[in-house]
């Protein structure tokens, strides 16, 4: 390897640059290399395209094609480790069913709902989205226009759509998938902290001497994490770890104790947990008395589910419009109450009653509670869907937070809750960005309006623009649709006709009502594709320069290293283009343009994308930037819009976060390292929030404060235990829970194009205790009709293998397209995250 | 010479053709008959791809006993086995079926064994997981992805006898310092050599792989016992242990379990090492 | 180089087509029909008869085991079970009433191929070859159980084509074709009738159990053969005709040994009808006939 002269001076000043801003750089230079290996593959930075746990990789490029990736040894994450999933990165790309042109649906050349998908040009494509979006615009206002997104969109994506809708279209109908992930961690973060996402970050994990896994499976669903847990566990004679789930699983295997409780009844272990502390008097008093309040929350606030079932009829607090036409209650509400309160509150919830409600031993619910009280053990608790998708999601997670912020164990090394993601951007996108149907970037919401006149200011449109009703969420989404209320519905980088619950009385049926007009884009003709109207091939992962945000809340940045195949095109490159077809006029009140005649007569591509800010950044700079990597770098939409497009857009984007704790670094920066943990401040990243010393926006002497809510204190809230929204019952006798596998991603419109995933799990099962097979005639192996109120799927009973499901209950993952688990789920959410269930409802098994 | 062939000539021409053809005869049916055992010997080789079905008796008897005539194969749900056709490396018409490519799904009521006429498939076998039908070796440790580090244990979660035939032994990532590795070992006591393993190993060859017991399975001299294992049998030592020794220690020090340790600071129960598992091999009666 | 130029044109002037191919089409039928039921289970998914002529099940209830393999499994020492027991004796009883060889002829699927072979031959007038004699057929069968014996496995089974041949149409065909060709080029080219009149340890297994059997052809009409010669060319043991179509030593008309198919292709072949199938106890019934015919 030799270094040019002129090289090795900007590596220097690179490195100069680096050390000013607090960041270790150790060989910038091997961050990619164009030549130096004999293979002659050029190696550079990445982020595994998958979970949340936001993995490093190393991408190797050869002939414009991806042609192997590796763990990234330096990623501070994986140190080179990755999952199986993530083996077999490098094929992910190219599965051969590929979409490279916009295929809409026609008959006699002309787009026909019922018509057969034909390839048209992206101008014809765009054509007709513009002509539909138009009509729906003119005929109901940007009520009936929506976008539904994920967690999987980068940053600058999510950015995008989110403001060409929500500035520009002026419909806050913008919703990821990501609702259907962690929406309860997010409404839980902030109900509690006034601030979104986890105070610690992975390295509690070798800090801490006990873990608790709430709902979680890490061992199959973020494996390097739960590799990591486990060298803890190796490294430290003490660490403990206990797993609470419905189910045996993988996770249980190294368990020191495994809590099967009964469904649903996690909230009343949780309050067992708080008057286990209270009782035993392990209360941290400095810690409560200096940190945190009280609520009490309403209750009675329903199931999500339609207006006109039953179980919302009765409930008078879920916010929907009641006989008088007025909201009934509003089912975040709360009223401030004292300690002694919240001690009575929970006082009913004993150990007998725990015990028997859940179905979990004494002793073991005791060795619980003694190791959150216990103040030398310090504890890190884990969650994912077995939390948020709850219909008392919020709940649950107020409620973990109770027993850290009980006992003071939170923001420090080793002690916190911490709630792990899905999506590799789910926090990076959809939180950060503010995709939700009620946010604006940087926890800011669209009901505040002053929320809205910062916004307004950064995105420098008129005062006004931005519309203060918040939008639809996806539930809400997929009803508008179902009900003709939604018309026009753009979605990417998800695939909700295979995740969304009560696929057949709801989504699908909303895609082909002939009053809607959908586009799909996507990498692969998933079964959203294949029910869309208008399917837009996309570019996925490295055909595009990207940044995701993983559960730490690091930020990962990585360049565009191959190109898309065909006419696929990024979904950053379609927003701008599609916002070329919209002239303010159209789209923008009279009264709002007559008062600012400066934006009259241009395109929303002008007013939001060429706005003088984001369009900041030449061509040349996007060489510039990553000269450190190769020379004469350059991405898509560079060449395609004539500006830095990413850089503008995130330059713009950071303004939101910049002092308010959510300061993300340069642009730049972002592209030298393998991620920074924000809030990055003078260039130095946090590890722990909350805590003087850890965290930038603590003074010296304040020791802890909650600064996301105004009196900085954290918030107990007093919550009772209820029954899920549908239970088993003499017709319906098993609880139905669904999830993953770790082979498979999600819907596995990825995976399952891996030939070697596939094979490893080719088709889903139902697992099922053998005795409930037994007492069905059913033999391990044999074809069964599952079904549900909703519908029926048949697959293969399972029972035995990986997991072991407790009489009563069966589990069901959602990879397989061909057995849709959600055509059996209830869209039941919780009433104020809207996120659903899909962990409870009741279904028969019977033999095929 | 010519003397000789007269007086037999005369003696009996019939019987002395008789005698001719009956020596020709046997001298070429048993020429064919010799190639045919050598080659019936040489088919006793078991190939280490083929695996017979559960049940199957041991090879050398299994080649007497099965008559070749499938009913097994028709029996199996899942349509696995094969009869061996000419060309295999398997002896003609016997079934098997390969790992790799589909593997025993180890149905509760072994139809392949009650379908076989002639017990070559032992009757005997009524708990599928009783079944041997090979027994799964990681034979690659250096591109098995657990051992690499990485999260694969795709054979572990797809084995049937999940935590009995194959578990994750632990130990700690020196190189990344901060990752357990999760190594999966095969319990040949519990293994049913199904082969799932070796179907859904991802790698392009597998590192994992089924091989029939005879190949697979060392054998300790019966001149050595372990002894922790007869140990734990026995319930005890075999030989009384000592009575209580005693030390030359300095003042306020005892002796335990190998340390010097001050007479103050008993372990608390919470601090005491968890009960990490043995390694689950080394419990078993044999290796 | 013959009398006439086709074999069985009499026949068919004298019976029309039909008459001159009844049992030949019977006989097909029997094979295809056999193959047939053994097929249409992987086919179409009916099972009527699984496994194959070593062993089968039909309908789920009755076992039919081949008694040469399964003894062969006895020779290698192994105890069967007890279907494959009752299997063989339902068939051992069956070929002793209908006579052992009549596998050959009815079910064994490698007939046709032979008799194309034999067919094929006349046909192309190919004369000569290997000469073997006809009793190799028990040298071998005595072989298949010594070997069994000394190797203690069913070595004959690696090698036999009969059963590789019923086992490559309803499991898959593998390299089996080479072997079935060989043995076609063998009859053809190299031995006439070589494989079933010499050498097939099957047939001579089952013309063992046809010493008793009562089911017959007979040369009942025998006074009124032209000496066309007709049915020694199609027969695939020829030598067997002559004794009791020509009273040899004052035979009966019954084709006594045990060697006769009873594939009455004789039958068919005869403008005469000379032939018929009828019970071994005829002979006793019928006395002797000084036939008219000259014995040549």
């Amino acid at each position: 390897m030799t270094l040019t002269r002129r090289e090795f001076i900007k590596q220097q000043a690179t490195a100069a640059a680096a050390t000013v801003a607090g960041i270790t750089l150790p060989h910038t230079a091997a961050m990619a290399q164009a030549t130096g290996t004999k293979d002659d593959v050029r190696w550079d930075k990445g982020v595994c395209r998958y979970c949340g746990t936001g993995c490093g990789v190393l991408v190797g490029v050869k002939g414009g094609r991806i042609v192997a990736t590796q763990g990234d040894p330096d990623a501070p994450v994986n140190r080179g480790l990755n999952c199986v999933k993530g083996y077999f990165l490098a094929k992910i790309q190219y599965g051969n069913d590929r979409l490279t042109k916009p295929l809409l649906r026609m008959k006699n050349g002309k787009f026909d709902k019922n018509g057969e998908f034909q390839p048209v040009s992206w101008n014809q494509a765009f054509d007709i989205m513009e002509e539909k979006c138009k009509a729906v615009l003119k005929a109901k206002g940007p009520s009936a226009v929506g976008m539904f997104g994920s967690g999987q969109w980068t940053i600058w994506e999510g950015y995008a759509g989110n403001k060409l809708f929500k500035a520009g279209l002026r419909s806050n109908n913008v919703d990821p998938n990501a609702r259907h992930c962690m929406a309860s961690a997010v409404f839980g973060f902030i109900r509690t902290f006034g601030a979104d996402e986890p105070m610690g970050s992975y390295d509690d994990i070798e800090h801490a001497d006990a873990f608790v896994l709430w709902g979680c499976n890490m061992a199959e669903m973020h494996p390097i994490l739960w590799s990591r847990i486990n060298n803890r566990r190796l490294s430290a004679p003490q660490v403990r770890i206990h797993v609470l789930s419905t189910f045996t699983h993988r996770s249980c295997e190294v368990a020191d104790a495994e809590l099967i409780f009964t469904p649903q009844t996690d909230l009343a272990i949780l309050n067992y947990i708080c008057n286990y502390i209270i009782q035993n008097g392990a209360v941290n008093q400095d810690f409560v008395a200096k940190h945190v309040t009280y609520q009490k929350g309403v209750t009675d606030i329903g199931y999500g589910l339609r207006p006109n079932h039953p179980l919302e009829q009765g409930a008078g607090n879920n916010g929907y419009p009641g006989p008088d036409g007025k909201p009934k209650g509003n089912p975040a509400a709360s009223s401030p109450i004292t300690f002694e309160e919240f001690k009575q509150f929970v006082a009913p919830y004993t150990l007998d009653y725990t015990a028997k409600l859940s179905g979990v031993p004494k002793e073991k619910l005791e060795a619980l509670a003694k190791l959150y009280a216990d103040p030398k053990t310090k504890v890190t608790s884990f969650w994912t869907m077995g939390f948020n998708q709850h219909s008392r999601g919020t709940w649950v997670n107020n409620m973990i937070y109770n027993v850290h912020l009980l006992v003071g164990k939170i923001s420090e090394p080793g002690n916190g809750p911490f709630s792990l993601t899905g999506q590799p951007s789910a926090c990076g996108t959809a939180r950060e960005v503010g995709t939700f149907a009620h946010r604006l970037p940087a926890d800011m919401l669209i009901a505040n309006p002053q929320h809205r006149e910062a916004a307004e200011k950064i995105w420098n449109i008129p005062a006004g623009t931005i519309n203060p009703e918040i939008g639809l969420h996806a539930i809400a989404q997929d009803r508008a649709l179902k009900d003709g209320k939604l018309n026009f519905y753009w979605t990417s980088t998800t695939n909700n006709i295979q995740a969304g619950p009560n696929l057949n009385q709801e989504r699908y049926p909303g895609f082909r009502n002939p009053a809607n007009f959908i586009v799909v884009s996507d990498v692969y003709p998933t079964l959203s594709a294949m029910a869309a109207d208008l399917i837009l091939p996309c570019a996925m992962w490295m055909e595009k320069e990207g940044a995701f945000g993983n559960a730490e809340r690091r930020t990962q940045f990585w360049r565009q290293q191959v190109k898309a195949p065909g006419d696929a095109k990024s979904d950053l490159w379609q927003y701008l283009e599609f916002s070329k077809r919209f002239k303010t006029d159209e789209v923008w009140p009279a009264e709002l343009l007559a008062k600012n005649p400066q934006y009259k007569g241009k395109t929303l591509y002008e007013v939001l994308f060429a706005n003088g800010e984001v369009n900041k950044f030449d061509k040349a700079e996007a060489a510039r930037t990553n000269a450190h990597a190769w020379a004469g770098y350059t991405n898509d939409e560079t060449e395609a819009f004539g500006f830095y497009v990413q850089k503008g857009l995130f330059e713009e984007y950071r303004n939101f976060g910049k002092g308010h704790g959510k300061d993300l670094g340069e642009f730049d920066l972002y592209h030298k390292v393998r991620g920074l943990r924000w809030p990055v401040v003078n260039g130095k990243e946090t590890l722990w929030r909350y805590r003087e010393g850890y965290d930038p926006y603590i003074k010296a002497g304040e020791g802890i404060r909650f600064y996301g809510k105004p009196d900085g204190k954290a918030t107990l809230f007093a919550l009772p235990y209820q029954p899920a929204a549908e239970s088993p019952d003499s017709e319906y006798d098993l609880w139905l829970c669904t999830g993953r596998v770790l082979e498979h991603w999600h819907t596995g419109s990825m995976t399952r194009r891996v030939p070697e995933l596939y094979r490893a799990f080719p088709d889903a099962v139902v697992w099922m205790h053998p005795k409930d097979a037994e007492k069905r005639g059913l033999k391990h192996g044999d074809p069964v009709k599952a079904s549900t109120r909703r519908g029926e799927i048949q697959l293969r009973v399972n029972t035995r293998g990986r997991n072991q499901v407790p009489q009563g209950l069966v589990f069901i993952p959602f990879f397989d397209e061909s057995r849709l688990v959600n055509k059996l789920t209830l869209d039941a959410t919780c009433p104020i995250s809207k996120e659903t269930d899909f962990k409870k409802c009741a279904v028969k098994i019977v033999k095929a | 010479m010519s003397v000789k062939k007269e007086k037999t000539t005369q003696a009996s021409p019939a019987r002395r053709q008789f005698m001719l053809e009956t020596v020709r005869m046997a001298c070429g049916v048993g020429v064919v008959g010799l190639g045919l055992g050598l080659y019936a010997r040489q088919s006793r080789a078991h190939p280490p791809l083929a695996i017979r079905p559960p049940g199957a008796i041991a090879e050398a008897e299994f080649l007497g006993a099965c008559i070749r005539c499938g009913l097994c194969a028709r029996d199996c749900p899942y349509d696995i086995l094969s009869l061996a056709k000419p060309g295999e490396p398997v002896a003609v018409g016997t079934p098997y079926f390969v790992a790799r490519q589909l593997p025993c799904e180890m149905c509760e009521d072994i139809p392949c064994v009650k379908a076989c006429p002639t017990g070559a498939l032992d009757h005997k076998l009524t708990d599928i997981n009783k079944a041997k039908m090979g027994l799964a070796v990681l034979v690659d440790h250096e591109t098995c992805l657990n051992f690499l580090g990485l999260r694969c244990d795709i054979c572990y979660r797809d084995c049937p006898v999940i935590d009995k035939a194959l578990t994750l032994e632990q130990r700690i990532n020196t190189r990344t310092g901060k990752h357990a590795e999760f190594i999966p070992t095969v319990h040949s006591e519990d293994c049913t050599g199904c082969g799932k393993c070796e179907k859904s190993c991802p790698l392009e060859v597998a590192a994992i792989k089924v091989f029939p017991i005879e190949l697979a399975k060392g054998e300790l001299g019966k001149h050595y016992r372990l002894g922790w294992v007869e140990k734990e049998k026995s319930g005890a030592s075999l030989v009384p242990p000592d009575p209580e020794h005693h030390y030359n220690l300095p003042e306020g020090m005892h002796y335990d379990q190998g340390k010097v340790l001050p007479d103050e600071a008993p372990a608390t129960p919470e601090s005491a090492p968890p009960q990490h598992r043995a390694p689950k091999a080394l419990k078993k009666d044999e290796l | 180089m013959n009398r006439r130029p086709t074999i069985g044109a009499d026949a068919k002037a004298a019976k029309g087509w039909f008459g001159a191919h009844r049992w030949l089409i019977l006989r097909r039928v029997s094979q295809l029909g056999i193959l047939a039921l053994f097929l249409i289970g992987p086919w179409f998914g009916v099972w009527i008869v699984k496994g194959n002529l070593a062993s089968s099940l039909t309908l789920g209830v009755l076992p039919l085991t081949d008694p040469y393999v399964l003894l062969q499994s006895l020779f290698a020492r192994h105890i069967p079970e007890r279907a494959a027991l009752i299997g063989a004796a339902i068939v051992l009883g069956f070929y002793i009433l209908v006579g052992g060889r009549a596998y050959c002829a009815w079910v064994c699927p490698i007939n046709p191929i032979t008799d194309a072979a034999a067919w094929l031959r006349r046909r192309l007038g190919i004369h000569g070859g290997a000469r073997l004699p006809r009793a190799t057929r028990y040298w071998v069968l005595a072989m298949t159980f010594v070997v069994a014996a000394v190797t203690d496995s069913i070595a004959w089974e690696l090698v036999n084509p009969v059963s590789m041949m019923h086992r490559a149409l309803i499991f898959g065909i593998g390299a089996s074709w080479a072997i079935i060709l060989g043995l076609f080029l063998f009859d053809l080219f190299i031995a006439q009738r070589g494989w079933c009149g010499h050498i097939c340890p099957v047939g001579a297994f089952y013309s063992l159990l046809g010493r008793w059997s009562p089911l017959r052809i007979s040369a009942v009409r025998r006074e009124a053969c032209n000496d066309c010669a007709d049915c020694y060319a199609v027969c695939p043991e020829p030598l067997i005709i002559k004794p009791a179509l020509k009273a040899v030593d004052g035979a009966g008309p019954v084709i006594t040994s045990a060697n006769c198919t009873n594939c009455g292709r004789c039958i068919d072949i005869c403008s005469k009808d000379v032939f018929e199938f009828g019970a071994r106890g005829r002979n006793a019934e019928t006395p002797p006939a000084r036939s008219t015919a000259p014995s040549t």
